[in-house]
């Protein structure tokens, strides 16, 4: 493997460090009574407010609708999840001292299923939320379930619930990008080479 | 012929246009074509200034904005509030606390912003107490009135509380003069028993504790209003005081009989240093000094037993008196610190004084005199001019930092303009009417914003639709941008605002609170969260422990009551979300409701009288389902056994 692309697949190993520093998803509610904004931050081990008591608010609107109280504490993946980018952030380091192609390529397979699988398991957390209502609930609108979406914005009720990635997810496609560039560049070389 | 009818129809035709060029003229309208954009605060957008007015008889300060003449809030100060429970709620009953008693009113009338450097730093706002004499002192995060302090050996303490240079202390002085200490004596020896004083109260510069540091025994006049130095002048205050005559009936004619009274011009700096070094006496003085606590949503009194008195004459040179022209009231220093300009309110010139003139003269002992001691210095000595055709009456001075100054002229009612150091008019404009202070934002400091003069009228009367013999009080505000003054607005007031003061927004804005923030709540009686509401009793006091969050109070049904227990609800709101108020309020309470803002904790007694079912209720709407809202006590014979119940 050439320098430029080992150098590259440090980048794309030590980048993610910045997984631990930054949320990966945001979710902003839009409302007339909030000129001040509040919406919730999902990180890779915690789930926060955007301002400091906006998770708690969040959860004192909700139990209107009837939703679950979010407990980020109750929430396994997120201890299970700083663990995952660790050990990408390790595999990388080893393909680059390695100088190992293949470990690269394995590395970016891995890390678009970790992704679809995380994806889906976001999905399934917001399906819970949105549809697992209690049915006392003060406030019941047949047919209406309050899951967010996953990227994008949606109207529930008087909010508008925008969902987008945050800086974290940034940091992981560009490490991504990064790798995949490195392979590229190294399969170029090595073919101009032969 | 034909020409007599052309004629005949010239003279109505004069006359119609007479009555319409007099009614356009009837109501001082003007031209204000241009007036409403200037006024004009778009929806959502914010004010430029915050003001804050005295409420005079009201007692309290409401807060306005500037241009716009909105009403923000009334903050409660001095006279009880049921709408929040002010004065009645357990936590801030003690704020009222007097060596008279539980005193639930005022008369309030000089909010004075806190200073560093002679400018204003946003940090508190002080209000004096003109009747039962107190000093209130506002924190400007919150709105709210944090300590109120009572002046002892006093009595009207209308000359106050202006602060000095760097907030370092807020004077008082007497407007009535009374026996120091009181005893019993016959009025007729007013002149022998009856004495003024003079007070300095110690902020501390980070919390903003007053602490009444020395008093200053002073002959018997009536002691009015007071400014302190800046500058050059900054070791020194002054308080205009009438009645040199010290007469002690029918004052009007009878404190109108010298041709001058004085300015006392007091060297605090030098009365601080003969304080310190124990030239004082130790008097017994009680007084109050009750502080509220912000992290535990609680008042403490603190009974004071003592003063240090001074007497100028022991401590030469902390007091010189200026003779001033006929009764003076207002008594303002320029931006610069060295002009003091008086305000005689029966005089037809305005006097101003020099502080450096007057440091000569007191070198070169220029006197004419003394009053108990108390060295007059010869007026040709300190005066550096006089404004000429100020207007009748002249009462008050503010500056707009560009070399003018501008005194409100009550008995002719106007506004003039005049310039330092020239002394000559070159402005006027009319009020309506019967101006008394008027106001620009940071005119008494030393970084003037000269935009805008705001007068605070005495007389109402047609300037707005008419609500009864009792009409609005009226403020005006007056754009002097330009050489000219324009009249911009007309905005009522609540209760009458003496003097005010207004402050950038942006000074203040970024520093508003928006909740308390629960975990810090230090009140004894808070809750954390609603699991730990609880229903206690202590023999026939019971003690409720309330939580209030949307939509719902814990607990909400409570049996177990009894006819003569005294039941204390302590509510504490548990919302951590911004404009979220709750309030609570049951049926037939003989004291006030509560409005508890969020991660505050407040706490109300209720003596329940009758046997039956008792609703409670939040009385600020919180929610689409405020309605919901509620709860019921039971009440049962005193003799009873009905179990203490609640869920």
């Amino acid at each position: 493997m050439s320098t430029k692309s080992r150098i590259l697949v440090l980048i794309s190993a030590v980048m993610l460090l910045g997984v631990f520093f930054f949320p990966i998803w945001k979710i902003d509610l839009v409302a007339p009574q909030y000129p001040e904004g509040i919406g919730l931050r999902i990180w890779v081990n915690q789930i926060t407010g955007y301002k400091k008591f906006d998770l708690r608010n969040i959860n004192g609107l909700n139990h209107y609708i009837g939703m679950k109280t979010i407990e980020p504490e109750s929430i396994p993946e997120l201890k299970i999840m700083p663990y995952i980018i660790a050990g990408f952030i390790l595999l990388g380091l080893m393909a680059a001292a390695l100088k190992n192609r293949k470990i690269v390529a394995a590395w970016i397979l891995l890390f678009f299923i970790a992704l679809g699988i995380g994806f889906y398991d976001y999905y399934m957390w917001e399906y819970d939320y949105g549809h697992n209502l209690d049915p006392k609930a003060a406030i019941r609108v047949p047919g209406l379930t309050y899951q967010p979406p996953l990227l994008g914005s949606k109207q529930l009720l008087n909010m508008n619930a925008q969902s987008f990635p945050d800086i974290g997810t940034y940091i992981i496609v560009l490490s991504i990008m990064s790798a995949v560039i490195a392979l590229y560049i190294d399969k170029k070389s090595s073919k101009a080479i032969t | 012929m034909k020409k007599k009818k052309y004629l005949f129809l010239i003279v109505p035709a004069l006359l119609l246009s007479a009555i319409l060029y007099n009614c356009s003229n009837s109501n001082s309208a003007g031209d204000f074509s241009d007036a409403a954009s200037k006024v004009y605060v778009a929806p959502g957008t914010h004010d430029e200034f915050y003001a804050f007015m005295s409420g005079g008889f009201s007692g309290q300060v409401s807060v306005y904005g500037l241009p716009s003449g909105r009403l923000f809030k009334v903050i409660s100060v001095f006279s009880q509030n049921p709408e929040t429970g002010y004065g009645y709620s357990e936590e801030t009953k003690p704020m009222l606390n007097t060596s008279f008693g539980f005193v639930p009113w005022d008369d309030a009338h000089h909010p004075v912003l806190s200073k560093t450097n002679g400018e204003q730093d946003g940090k508190w706002l002080f209000i004096n107490g003109n009747n039962t004499p107190r000093v209130a002192r506002i924190d400007l995060t919150t709105f709210e009135t944090v300590e109120t302090i009572e002046i002892p050996n006093s009595a009207g303490n209308h000359g106050s509380p202006f602060v000095t240079e760097n907030t370092e202390y807020v004077v008082a002085s007497t407007r009535f003069s009374v026996p120091v200490p009181q005893k019993d004596v016959p009025i007729s020896s007013y002149k022998e028993n009856f004495k003024g004083t003079i007070s300095y109260i110690k902020v501390d510069k980070n919390s903003g504790d007053m602490n009444l540091a020395f008093q200053i025994v002073v002959p018997g006049f009536n002691y009015d209003i007071a400014h302190s130095g800046k500058g050059p002048s900054h070791d020194w205050s002054f308080f205009t005081s009438y009645n040199s005559e010290r007469a002690n009936t029918l004052l009007e004619v009878n404190a109108s009989q010298n041709d001058k009274d004085f300015i006392a011009a007091v060297n605090w700096k030098l009365a601080e240093k003969y304080a310190a070094e124990g030239k004082g006496k130790k008097m017994s003085a009680e007084y109050y000094d009750n502080n509220y606590d912000e992290g535990a949503h609680k008042a403490i009194s603190k009974k004071m037993n003592e003063a240090l008195v001074l007497d100028p004459k022991e401590c030469p040179g902390i007091i010189y008196y200026i003779p001033t022209p006929k009764s003076p009231h207002g008594v303002d220093v320029d931006p610069s610190g060295e002009y003091i300009v008086a305000g005689g309110k029966l005089a037809s010139v305005i006097p101003v004084h020099s502080f450096s003139k007057m440091i000569k003269a007191i070198e070169n002992k220029e006197f004419a005199g003394d009053v108990d001691g108390i060295p007059i210095l010869k007026y040709e000595s300190v005066v550096a001019g006089e404004v000429q055709n100020p207007g009748l009456g002249p009462l008050h001075t503010e500056f707009d930092g560009n070399g003018y100054a501008y005194t409100s002229a009550f008995l002719s009612s106007e506004i003039v303009k005049w310039k330092l150091g020239t002394w000559e008019v070159v402005d006027r404009v009319p009020t309506y009417y019967s101006i008394g202070h008027l106001m620009i934002p940071g005119g008494d400091s030393r970084k003037p914003w000269g935009k805008y003069v705001v007068a605070l009228n005495k007389i109402t009367k047609d300037r707005y639709l008419p609500t009864g013999p009792e009409v609005t009080q009226s403020a005006q505000l007056f754009d002097i941008s330009g050489d000219k003054m324009k009249l911009l607005l007309d905005f009522p007031t609540v209760g009458e605002p003496h003097y005010a003061q207004a402050i950038p927004a942006d000074l203040l804005e970024k520093n508003s609170k928006r909740i308390y923030e629960l975990e810090k709540n230090k009140n004894p009686y808070a809750l954390k969260g609603e699991k730990e509401a609880l229903v206690e009793r202590k023999g026939n006091e019971v003690h409720v422990y309330l939580s209030t969050t949307r939509s719902h109070f814990k607990p909400d049904n409570i049996e177990g009551i009894k006819v003569g227990d005294k039941v204390f609800f302590h509510v504490t709101n548990l919302e951590q979300d911004w404009d979220i108020p709750h309030g609570f309020a049951i049926k037939g309470a003989n004291n006030s409701e509560l409005l508890v803002m969020p991660g505050q904790t407040k706490t109300i007694v209720w003596n329940p009288q009758k046997e039956g079912i008792y609703p409670f209720y939040c009385t600020d709407f919180c929610s689409a389902l405020h309605q919901e809202m509620q709860g019921y006590v039971r009440v049962s014979s005193s003799g009873s056994n009905t179990k203490l119940l609640f869920n």
